[in-house]
């Protein structure tokens, strides 16, 4: 309980620093496309209902990314690491295919999918999938010998290897990979957004900054700040439910 | 009755580099309810053997037959137990003592009664919902014990279970050891590398040969299981004795010298 409290003072101490920060900022450079905090709060009050439908469209399209994202890469990641012959046909693959930045593909993405939804769910899906399949993989590959044999000692089949000793041993590191190309994935959902369609709040910014709107620009930099940190702090929950054991004789 | 019947058990590696021979024709005989100790200098093949003996690693020629079964994989009564005692640190006590039952699919209640039980017997009672690195290193080896126990297991295999623990829990766990053997009367093969624990642990003392491994020499050690036996003068006796002995055959310190022609063994 008291971890949570602590928690929730940090984002407010956080909250307030950003705050003088951002004031202080936008009276020093004193120009319209930096307004202060409280334009920007004003405007967010005054346009909640229409930021809160597109805020809710950038949230289905980014956890339904990552989500599909980590359903496939995870698996197969896993499954590469323990079975050193499939990885030796696919992990080639992968290492080849890995440092090319996925945003390239938008535009055929966009040509393929349209400007809908289905373009930047794969855009992003596609992301996370790398950084998770990679993670996963090595994560699989570096599971104790021993671990493994006293499982099998009791007669576990492959399945239940899995189970119980690969899956459970590689969540943690999974889990940092989600932390890490969600960041990502807002930034890459920004973009894609921003380049085409009519919806979200990558196109709200843009939008409104194509109408010199600069407190509503900042009222969507805010909403989409709120989106990355509730979804990093469900991420975050998550794995402490999951991981209770990462936290087992830590003073 | 749990016997054992090893018949020219051989066991090849197939290495990055090269093939390793690690057991070579290897002969061994063990009653049902047995206690063998097993020593022999490193790298001779003792993980090996249990492996092998457990049905993780397959023999290239010879067999192993368990209660009259050959070995071709995991028996359901045969327990292993390794040196960093094979738990799962995001299992809590519980948990890692049930998995045995529950990866063979036992009802839930069951198996959290049978680990409860075999939690309470090696003294872990109030620590159910502990997990392993809330442990001491002590009794993470009562728990990966308990594992054993609530498994029913009537072939307890151990690969230097006690040497990562301090010398004062390392004979408190010695004599559970023991007390468990006597009351349960399984067969246990334990593979140490002390001296004064093979004497301790071991009816019989099974010195192997450097690598390929080969059964060297057995040490009959009749009154190992009486009470008291660690503070007799007959215990350090037998001790001195089988440390002259390994000296004098070069198995002590057999990785540094040639390997003993292979006649005369066992
Ligand atoms: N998975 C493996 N792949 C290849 N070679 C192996 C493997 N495991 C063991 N060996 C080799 O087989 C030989 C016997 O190994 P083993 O682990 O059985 O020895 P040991 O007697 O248990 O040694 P120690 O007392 O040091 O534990 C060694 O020479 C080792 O290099
Ligand atoms: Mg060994």
């Amino acid at each position: 309980m008291s971890a949570v409290i602590r928690r929730v003072i940090g984002y407010a101490g956080a909250i307030a620093l950003l705050l003088i920060g951002w004031q202080a900022a936008s009276w020093l450079i004193a120009s319209p496309a930096l307004p202060g905090p409280f334009v920007a709060l004003s405007d967010l009050w005054r346009l909640r209902s229409e930021l809160l439908s597109e805020t809710g469209v950038s949230a289905w399209r980014v956890t339904a990314s990552v989500l599909l994202g980590i359903a496939i890469g995870a698996p197969l990641g896993l499954a590469l690491g323990r079975a050193p012959r499939a990885d030796a046909v696919f992990a080639p693959i992968v290492f080849l295919s890995y440092p090319v930045p996925k945003v390239v593909f938008l535009p055929v993405l966009l040509v393929l999918l349209g400007i809908g939804d289905a373009s930047k769910i794969a855009l992003i899906s596609l992301i996370v999938f790398f950084q998770v399949l990679v993670t996963a993989r090595d994560a699989a590959r570096a599971i104790p010998v021993a671990s493994v044999l006293s499982v099998r000692s009791l007669g576990a089949d492959r399945w239940q290897v899995f189970r119980h000793v690969v899956v459970p041993a590689a969540l943690p590191e999974i889990f940092t990979a989600l932390r890490i190309s969600t960041g990502t994935a807002i930034a890459v959902l920004f973009f894609s957004e921003s380049v085409a369609g009519s919806s979200g709040l990558g196109y709200y910014i843009i939008d409104a900054w194509g109408r010199v709107a600069y407190g509503e620009m900042f009222a969507g930099i805010i909403a989409m700040a709120l989106l990355g940190v509730v979804l990093y702090e469900f991420i975050e929950a998550l794995e402490l439910r999951l991981c209770r054991w990462t936290r087992a004789g830590r003073t | 009755m749990t016997d054992v019947l090893i018949d020219s058990a051989s066991v090849t590696y197939t290495g990055v580099e090269r093939d390793v021979r690690a057991l070579d024709s290897l002969d061994l005989a063990l009653g049902a309810g047995e206690a063998v100790a097993i020593i022999g200098p490193s790298g001779c093949g003792k993980s090996t053997l249990l492996l092998a003996m457990a049905g993780l690693v397959g023999l290239s020629g010879g067999s192993i037959v368990i209660d009259g079964h050959g070995v071709t994989a995991a028996r359901l009564r045969t327990a292993l137990i390794l040196q960093d005692f094979g738990l799962l640190p995001w299992k809590d006590a519980l948990h890692n003592a049930a998995l045995g039952l529950e990866i063979r699919h036992q009802p839930l209640v069951d198996r959290t009664r049978r680990a409860t039980e075999a939690l309470e017997r090696v003294g872990l009672g109030e620590f159910l919902d502990s997990y392993p690195a809330e442990l001491s290193g002590g009794m993470r080896q009562r728990l990966g014990l308990a594992r054993a126990l609530a498994l029913d297991a009537d072939l307890l295999l151990m690969d230097e279970p006690l040497s990562a623990l301090d010398a004062l829990t390392r004979e408190d766990l010695q004599d559970l050891l023991l007390e468990l053997w006597r009351q349960r009367g399984h067969t246990s093969v334990l593979v140490t590398h002390s001296i004064e624990e093979a004497v301790f642990l071991g009816r019989r003392i099974v010195v192997m040969t450097p690598r390929p491994g080969r059964v060297h020499a057995v040490v009959e050690n009749p009154r190992m299981g009486e009470h008291g036996y660690r503070a007799t003068e007959e215990f350090y006796a037998r001790c001195a004795e089988l440390r002259r002995f390994l000296a004098d055959e070069g198995a002590v310190h057999g990785a540094r010298v040639a390997a003993p022609p292979a006649v005369g063994a066992s």
